[in-house]
């Protein structure tokens, strides 16, 4: 940010300097808002929600869970994910050196802002990664409009 | 049974400090490990979210185990709505002891998480001794 003197009669603008504060202060906003929202809601897991024409899909990281562990629920407009991620079976007399990996239960809601339909939602368990797919009914998705000439 | 009614809490993700710069323009994080010992070997399990088993690298050069994971299929093309944690590969890297037979290393990867076995060398398998009375 450049320092502006403020004392010298001849270089002190009001307006220009409410106009440099503005800026300022725009600036300021933008980069607070378009920060990305990691770990908004500190419930595990942690999502990511991304959507094309067809449908939202809700990701979350379950590395070492089981499928079978796995519950998903849908009502209206809510998600529950829900289960738990058990320890291995690693036998008796063992010593640990390290232990970051965590375990226990989960759930977690989600909500979306469109009505699902539960019929349709399916989910996938690949690699440790669980996506939700959620299709959009066709009152959401977006239309093309044609403009008529007269 | 303390331990099995915990709830997750959610941790962020750490990056990795790397001396060479990355190709792909993604982050690269630090997964989460759990090493533990058995009578012959040393086990690592490794979270690696994302890493299908054939993008799984695994080094071994001198002592120095390095365990990279790349990272495919997590929604390119779909607009982020969301993002609540980062997609990214995974490395990490280790100092391995002289009482691992690294010509026996065995490494599976199952719903994320890589299994490493390092087998001990007999020498450094665990001995009792006995205390003699005199």
């Amino acid at each position: 940010m450049a320092i502006t003197r403020w004392s010298s009669p001849s270089t002190f603008k009001p307006l220009e300097e409410l106009e440099r504060l503005r800026r300022e202060m725009d600036r300021l906003f933008d980069n607070v808002m378009s920060r990305r929202s990691w770990l908004t809601a500190k419930v595990y897991p942690p999502i990511n929600i991304t959507e094309d024409k067809d449908a939202y899909y809700i990701r979350a990281e379950l590395p070492g869970v089981k499928p079978e562990d796995i519950e998903i629920s849908v009502e209206a407009d809510t998600v529950i994910i829900g289960g738990e991620r058990k320890a291995e079976d690693v036998g008796t007399n063992v010593t640990y050196h390290r232990k970051e990996r965590e375990t226990g239960k989960f759930k977690r809601a989600v909500r979306l802002p469109t009505q699902m339909d539960p019929d349709k939602v399916e989910a996938k368990f690949k690699n440790g990664i669980l996506t939700v797919i959620l299709p959009k009914s066709e009152g959401s998705k977006p239309r093309q409009i044609q403009v008529k000439a007269e | 049974m303390m331990a099995a009614e915990k709830e997750l809490q959610v941790k962020e993700k750490q990056q990795a400090q790397q001396q060479a710069e990355s190709t792909r323009d993604i982050p690269v994080y630090i997964p989460d490990v759990d090493i533990y010992e058995t009578q012959d070997a040393l086990v690592m399990l490794v979270d690696m979210p994302g890493v299908a088993p054939q993008d799984v690298n695994i080094d071994l050069k001198d002592d120095t185990l390095t365990i990279r994971g790349t990272v495919s299929d997590y929604g390119l093309g779909e607009t982020p709505v969301l993002m609540e944690y980062g997609v990214g590969d995974y490395f990490r890297e280790f100092t391995l002891g002289h009482y691992i037979d690294q010509s026996k290393i065995e490494a599976t990867m199952k719903d994320g998480v890589l299994k490493l076995v390092l087998p001990k060398v007999d020498r450094a398998k665990a001995r009792k001794i006995e205390v003699k009375a005199e």
